[in-house]
């Protein structure tokens, strides 16, 4: 971990990842030609850098802070929504799963020292990005919408290759921020 | 910039932030197992009374949560194809009034007021060492700077399809990703010389919400 990182500058680059994930979802979906023009939004890639930059413990509370800001009322969500509404959703599956898949993102990104960034990085975004997220949405969508886990799982499959597209992005941005800014990437301090 | 709250001065508006947060946990708890379509419809009824009963601004309200209903009514269709239309409409109605009310509660309750009915379930995280005044700092920064790094990233864009003719997608997130580190080392700057967010003691401003 960076000796210079006090708590105050924690906080910051906290609160400027927290940011980051609502400009990311307030930017314009766009459509993968591949899949027939389904929208995807660049917001779980947010979740994905928060944990892999910053690490487990930040990296989360980047994600916490994000998501109570939009249970505040903030229409920081992808699409423009936000309040508590979003909470009840079919989706909140997905969103219980966000602090938990940066966490593990940080977790992977921590253990995976010696290999190189962006495998390190790739592994961690698919690991905490798509293995832990659908662990949480899948049972989520299924307990909100009384489909069976197995129904869930197959209606989810339509994120698959955006989120896939996802993680490359997640490996791809960590190496190119590394090469600028070294010290941003907290995880291989 | 503004959240879903809005302006007003109905009943709903002057109930305390704290009651309607309980009242939507119990509805909700309450709504969740139900599963009688006679029940569900006039519970719908029931929360559809409580928008007319705000007015019509609430009522305009709604179609903000057109892509709820819009990923519901897949859900629907889903159900339909793995043939029980009953279970599917349970299921859209239940969880139509469930993100109707707790939208309800986002109408009418402010951000600050929010903040504080929501004191006590942070007191836990205030023990762990998260003061109010640091908690208050994060989310004004989180305000301030989601709609300018969006801003940056559609300029971004624009100057990406100006070189190029195509959108940028994600080849742009690298790029906002640096120019939101840097923003974060100058505002870290900024507090470090103002001497910390802790000695900057005295009243907390308040957390107003900030015309963008």
């Amino acid at each position: 971990m960076s000796k210079t990182m006090t708590a105050d500058r924690s906080l910051v680059h906290i609160a400027i990842y927290a940011a980051m994930i609502g400009a990311l979802g307030l930017l314009p979906p766009f459509s993968l030609p591949m899949l027939g023009g389904v929208p995807i939004t660049a917001q779980t890639l947010g979740v994905m850098l928060a944990g892999t930059m910053l690490g487990p413990g930040r990296g989360a509370l980047a994600v916490l802070l994000f998501l109570f800001v939009v249970a505040l009322g903030m229409p920081l969500l992808a699409g423009g929504r936000g309040g508590l509404g979003v909470f009840a959703g079919p989706s909140v599956g997905f969103l219980v799963g966000w602090p938990i898949g940066a966490f593990v993102c940080g977790l992977m990104m921590r253990a995976m020292r010696a290999a190189s960034t962006f495998t390190a990085a790739l592994v961690s975004a698919f690991v905490g990005g798509i293995l832990v997220m659908y662990a949480f949405g899948i049972p989520g969508l299924s307990l909100m919408t009384d489909l069976t886990l197995g129904q869930a799982a197959f209606g989810v499959l339509i994120y698959l290759p955006g989120d896939t597209l996802k993680v490359f992005a997640t490996a791809v941005i960590v190496r190119a921020v590394e090469r600028g800014r070294p010290d941003a990437v907290l995880t291989r301090q | 910039m503004t959240g879903v709250y809005l302006e007003g001065r109905s009943w709903l508006h002057r109930l305390p932030a704290w009651i309607k947060l309980v009242s939507l946990a119990a509805m909700s708890m309450l709504l969740f197992p139900v599963t009688d379509l006679g029940l569900l419809l006039g519970a719908l009824a029931v929360t559809l009374g409580i928008y007319a009963s705000l007015g019509r601004s609430a009522l305009a309200a709604l179609t903000a949560l057109r892509p709820v209903f819009l990923l519901l009514v897949c859900l629907l269709l889903f159900h339909l194809a793995l043939g029980s239309l009953a279970s599917g409409l349970v299921m859209l109605l239940r969880l139509v009034c469930l993100v109707l009310l707790a939208s309800v509660v986002s109408l009418t309750t402010r951000l600050d007021d929010m903040i504080d009915a929501l004191a006590p379930v942070l007191r836990p995280a205030e023990l762990l060492g998260l003061s109010r005044r640091r908690l208050a700092l994060a989310i004004a920064l989180v305000l301030r700077f989601a709609p300018q790094l969006a801003g940056a990233g559609r300029q971004l864009g624009e100057a990406y399809r100006a070189r190029t003719g195509r959108g940028g997608g994600l080849r742009l997130v690298a790029p906002l990703a640096l120019q939101a580190l840097n923003t974060a080392d100058h505002v870290a700057e900024a507090i470090a010389a103002r001497g910390g967010v802790d000695p900057l003691a005295g009243d907390p401003a308040p957390l107003t919400r900030r015309p963008e």
